[in-house]
């Protein structure tokens, strides 16, 4: 099992913060927009170099939605910022009509999603936010590992014309990826390869995994894992080679069982090769109130959650 | 800077509308669906920005670069909308045969998806359109572009409330390039405003909202003209413009007149005869 060392933890919406700062001073056709949430997306350093490229709309996120397609028109390419839970569920009209069906170049860029936002409990702990965007036609979505990840991710995505749904979240974690990787959109990341189970894993998850392949390891388990940053347009040749070597399957995702990765896993699976598969993800339920280690570990999301997911899987293996 | 490329007379402006408000019956009779009552009453609305008032190409580029930009929020008045383009020159009216056809431009509800030139955003699913055209505003104040966004909605479509989030950005945040109009005919799918629910006075509305509230007949170029050259006078003044557009639904065709009942229904063959009957002019214009 491949070691990834860190030195230092930090949230993945301070990737994005990062990022967004420097699009600011590298492309000016970024625009930010943020419905009163500028410090919990951190936006504050865009906003304090670029204060005429950003819009303030207030708790609004209807409007937001559709002020940003509005600024594609005159050729910006606008960042919106709120929860995921603002970011989807309540605005979804906005973007299937305004947004994703006009084909309009809107960033959206969602903090504090899934369970890990932690406190502040279901009302703003979205786990349904992957399948409503990955439904809609156009839209690309997009779930990174850390926080190296996520700033690559929103400068990349800056430089792809379409919309996008860009989810992230509150917790620090580790940052165990490259400072200066290039983020490829749709191109899965070979975190560790290994023979006997293959582990596809997104957003947070994707530290469980590596917690979990060591784990693996001294019960002389080889796993490989993949990180799934794009779960739309999803790599599914990075999927099949995997499995053709591995011959079963583990998703792992901050985000409920119906809908979300797993689901477009097995879809590629049941089309081409169909193998044993089994889901590590909240199982159909909402939240709670929580810190978010107790959250990960009562739903389920925890390395053991992983480690016993790819026994079972490689259990049901034909001989 | 882009000026009207039709620039009609008074008299001109209302053999359009007449010839536009055949295409409306004609179109929506050919599929037995869509909506003709708002489109008729808002047929001297679009007939007045795109053959007089506003500055554009018809050589369409999206980003509508020092050109006045109008978007329809109201989309199921596609009818008033595709035929208004394709008269003034965005695409052959022929294409109007295929309205709500399979594998159309035309589709029910405005749409971006199938390439119409004259079309920027989807519309359909109500109280969208102010939002879209407050951004494409900001844009234009961005780019220094000193040209004008135009947005319509409908009455009923005010009960949406993202309209009164739009609403109250535009007057906080002083979009003052920025002319909306609501097509106040007073009528819904299920009955009259009043009776669905009262819109109560929308001029003190959106005044409390910061806007430059004004009030027009949509039904008389005599009356709607000058309006709308008012409208463009008290832009860059620190407020959004609202003109309050007095319509009648279904205008033109007397039996579609005033009543909530032609909102989304066709016109059958009889009706069709006597509605062009009333709305003579050269036939062989006809798509």
């Amino acid at each position: 099992m491949k070691e990834y060392k860190y030195t230092e933890k930090k949230d993945t919406r301070s990737g994005f913060g990062a990022g967004l700062l420097e699009l600011g001073r590298t492309n000016p056709n970024v625009v930010a927009l943020c419905a009163d949430l500028v410090g919990s997306l951190k936006m504050g350093d865009f906003i304090k170099e670029n204060p005429e490229r950003f819009f303030q709309i207030g708790i609004a996120e209807a409007n937001m939605m559709g002020i940003a397609a509005g600024l594609t028109i005159g050729g910006k390419i606008p960042f919106t910022g709120t929860f995921a839970n603002f970011s989807t569920g309540r605005v979804y009209d906005q973007i299937r009509q305004s947004i994703a069906y006009s084909g309009k170049n809107v960033k959206i860029c969602a903090s504090h999603a899934g369970l890990t936002l932690g406190e502040d409990g279901a009302t703003h702990q979205i786990l349904e936010d992957i399948g409503m965007m990955k439904m809609l036609p156009h839209m690309t979505v997009i779930n990174p590992c850390d926080y190296n990840q996520t700033k690559a991710a929103t400068i990349a995505i800056a430089d792809y014309e379409g919309p996008v749904y860009l989810r992230f979240g509150r917790p620090v974690i580790p940052i165990f990826t490259d400072p200066n990787q290039k983020f490829e959109i749709g191109k899965a990341w070979m975190v560790n390869e290994g023979t006997d189970v293959s582990i596809f894993a997104t957003g947070h998850m994707v530290w469980k995994a590596i917690l979990a392949g060591h784990i693996l390891a001294e019960k002389g388990i080889s796993a490989e894992i993949i990180n799934i940053h794009t779960i739309k347009p999803l790599d599914e040749e990075a999927i099949l080679k995997s499995v053709a070597k591995t011959k079963c399957v583990v998703s792992a995702e901050e985000h409920n069982r119906l809908g979300g990765l797993g689901d477009s896993i097995a879809q590629v699976l049941v089309k081409n090769t169909p193998l044993p598969m089994e889901y590590v993800a909240v199982n159909d339920s909402f939240g709670e109130s929580g810190t978010p280690e107790e959250l990960m570990e009562k739903y389920g999301l925890s390395e053991n959650d992983i480690v016993d997911a790819a026994q079972r899987a490689i259990s049901r293996k034909q001989a | 800077m882009k000026v009207n490329p039709h620039n009609k007379s008074i008299d001109e402006l209302k053999e359009v509308a007449a010839q536009v408000r055949r295409d409306i019956v004609r179109m929506v009779h050919a599929v037995n669906s869509g909506h003709p009552g708002g489109s008729l009453g808002c047929t001297d609305y679009f007939v007045s920005l795109y053959f007089k008032v506003m500055n554009y190409s018809t050589d369409f580029k999206m980003n509508g670069e020092g050109e006045d930009l109008f978007f329809l929020s109201n989309g199921h008045i596609s009818p008033v909308f595709y035929s208004t383009l394709a008269r003034a020159g965005f695409f052959d009216p022929k294409e109007l045969a295929t309205f709500r056809k399979l594998n159309s431009r035309l589709q029910g509800h405005p749409a971006t998806e199938e390439g119409l030139p004259g079309i920027r955003v989807a519309s359909g699913s109500l109280g969208q359109g102010l939002s879209v055209a407050i951004g494409a505003a900001q844009a234009k104040k961005l780019n220094k572009d000193n040209s004008l966004v135009y947005v319509l909605m409908g009455d009923g479509e005010l009960q949406e409330g993202q309209v009164w989030e739009a609403t109250m950005y535009a007057g906080g945040k002083k979009v003052d390039n920025l002319i909306a109009t609501i097509d106040r005919n007073g009528q819904q799918i299920d009955g009259s405003t009043k009776e669905v629910m009262p819109l109560g006075d929308l001029r003190a509305k959106f005044e409390a909202f910061g806007w430059h509230v004004m009030e027009a007949n949509g039904n008389s170029f005599e009356t709607l003209l000058p309006a709308l050259d008012q409208a463009k006078a008290a832009t860059g003044k620190g407020k959004p413009v609202m003109i309050l557009m007095d319509t009648e639904m279904g205008y033109g065709v007397d039996f579609m007149m005033g009543s909530h009942k032609w909102h989304g229904v066709a016109p059958n063959d009889e009706q069709l005869e006597i509605a062009l009957q009333q709305l003579a002019v050269n036939e062989a214009a006809d798509y």
